[in-house]
């Protein structure tokens, strides 16, 4: 889907007086693009997020997905929140499903699948406080894919993990990426991460919250992090970062 | 004899450790089997030393009975079968009463958990009825309604209802707003909504309030017994204490604590059962 988000202004009210959160944000998304969006902490990342989610509606500017404009949230903007946001009454397996029914078959052999995915195995039964905090994003991942949304809209979602299952899971995105071209949006903190996965980097700079640049990856897929190209590349970006006078913030962050 | 006890518990906990092979586990076993034996020390003696009393002949029986009097008194009302059609009888209105009061104060509660329309209307004035005492609306039912099964009934119905009225109307407010969001994300209808949200989320304090709303129809229940009836545990005790029945007296002070525990245990039971998923329960 082709995503075009327009976002002149988004502030919050403080009492009196009113924080300029994001700024003349334009951004043009391809159908099938891979955008990760990287920043400084504060610069509205989340934010910017939840208005093309449909999730904040209280800002000056349009988002249109498919040629529609989003008035709110639905199943076509899929959301992987920084935290996971399950629900600690309902099992792995009921957190996927969620509204959804188990007792359809169509729906036990997706969520299946996807437990295989995320590589939870063993733990459908399993209730939040017995996962860790990685396990947990697995399955809230796994909970956005089942409803096949046309945009995914991912907040940090490895953060949290370990660097060899968010290697996997990074992975794992890129496989559904490519198979079902969804167009991903995902907010990272971590430069690899950026490159690894983006065919855009986003870069953005704070107060208040705007794009400083958009450099596009052309590496082919898979990418290999030690090749001199993605080298390059992440050169490229950090100096960016060293223009916006953001260097301190970020490089404590990369991995 | 202590080393043989410690020795004749060893088999039992190679059985456990087989499930937990944790050393600590069994230190734990052992330490709170100790704690529970002293504390029933103290009792133990006072039981005694009040047993002791009584048969010496210390005091009047009319006053104190001693223990093995209140046994035989319980013995014998159990025999009769009196003991059990007056704890029949009890149970009855209690349930009765429970059932309606907090049945409506369950229902007022969602109701005005979930608009804050209905919020408006009804929250003022049954705040205001709240903090009437139970004691003070007594004479009003028994004016009203005699000293039959409806004034009684009602009075327990009103002490049953605020509890879980107010405990519910809680837990629906306290529902996680980030939760809101994935719901929204998740595009759920008004009704999952409520089934795999509101609910669950609500449910530690539903529970909680019934646990409170069963204390307090208990406790109405022997309120309204005690101030006239002619049938029911609080009768029995009414009517020895006449006849300077004491040990009746006691045997249905031990009755009303013994089912007032068994119930809560009940609603406890349920709570281990529902809550399970619970992060925070470690009431073991
Ligand atoms: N609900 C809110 N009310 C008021 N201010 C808010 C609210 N949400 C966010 N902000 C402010 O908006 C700014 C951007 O927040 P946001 O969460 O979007 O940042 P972020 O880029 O996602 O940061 P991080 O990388 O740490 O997650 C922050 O300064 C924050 O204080
Ligand atoms: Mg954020």
């Amino acid at each position: 889907m082709t995503v075009h988000i327009r976002v002149r202004e988004k502030s919050f009210k403080k009492g009196q007086t009113a924080v300029q959160v994001l700024r003349d944000i334009r951004l043009e998304l391809e159908d099938g693009d891979f955008i990760t969006i990287i920043g400084p902490s504060g610069c509205g990342k989340s934010t910017l997020l939840k208005i093309i989610a449909g999730l904040d509606t209280d800002y000056e500017g349009t988002v249109e997905i498919g040629g529609l404009p989003v008035v709110g949230p639905g199943t076509d903007q899929g959301f992987v929140f920084q935290e996971h946001r399950l629900f600690p009454w309902l099992t792995v397996e009921e957190n996927i499903a969620a509204n959804l029914s188990l007792k359809d078959p169509e729906i036990r052999k997706r969520v299946d699948e996807l437990i295989h995915i995320v590589r939870l195995k063993g733990f459908e039964k399993a209730y939040p406080k017995e996962l860790s905090g990685g396990m947990s994003q697995r399955v809230a991942i796994a909970r956005a894919l089942l409803r096949e949304p046309k945009i995914l809209l991912l907040d940090e979602p490895f953060g949290a993990l370990d660097a060899f299952t968010r290697k996997h899971l990074q992975d794992v995105l890129l496989e559904i990426w490519r198979k079902k071209r969804i167009t991903m949006v995902l907010v990272t903190h971590d430069l690899d991460e950026s490159i690894y996965l983006g065919n855009q980097v986003v870069i953005m700079k704070t107060k208040p919250g705007s794009i400083s640049r958009i450099i596009p990856i052309e590496l082919p897929f898979p990418r290999q992090r030690a090749h001199p190209l993605f080298q390059e590349m992440r050169q490229k970006v950090l100096k960016e970062f060293e223009t916006a006078d953001e260097l301190p913030l970020i490089e404590g962050l990369g991995i | 004899m202590a080393k043989t006890t410690i020795t004749a518990e060893q088999p039992k906990f190679r059985k456990e450790s087989v499930r937990r092979p944790t050393v600590l586990k069994d230190d734990g076993f052992k330490e709170s089997l100790k704690r529970r034996v002293a504390g029933l020390i103290l009792p133990f003696l006072l039981f005694a030393i009040w047993q002791i009393i009584g048969s010496l002949g210390f005091v009047s029986k009319t006053v104190l009975p001693t223990p093995s009097d209140i046994v035989m008194a319980f013995k014998n009302l159990v025999v009769s079968g009196e003991l059990f059609t007056h704890l029949k009888i009890s149970v009855l209105r209690a349930a009765a009463g429970f059932i309606l009061g907090a049945g409506l104060g369950l229902a007022a509660g969602i109701a005005v958990g979930f608009s804050t329309k209905t919020e408006g209307v009804l929250d003022p004035s049954l705040q205001m009825l709240r903090t009437i005492p139970h004691l003070a609306v007594a004479p009003l039912f028994i004016l009203w309604f005699g000293f039959g099964e409806a004034s009684k009934i009602l009075l327990i119905a009103k002490s049953a209802f605020f509890p879980i009225y107010v405990n519910t109307f809680l837990g629906i407010r306290e529902v996680d707003a980030r939760l809101f969001d994935v719901a929204r994300i998740l595009d759920f209808s008004k009704w999952k909504q409520i089934k795999l949200l509101i609910l669950p989320s609500a449910l530690p304090n539903i529970l909680l309030g019934i646990r409170l709303s069963l204390g307090a129809a208990w406790l109405a229940l022997v309120v309204a017994e005690l101030m006239g009836s002619t049938e029911g545990v609080g009768y029995m005790m009414m009517d020895a204490r006449q006849f300077s029945n004491t040990d009746i007296v006691f045997v249905g002070i031990i009755i009303f604590a013994a089912v007032g525990k068994l119930t809560d245990s009940f609603v406890r039971l349920l709570e281990t059962r529902l809550l399970k998923w619970q992060d925070t329960y470690n009431g073991r």
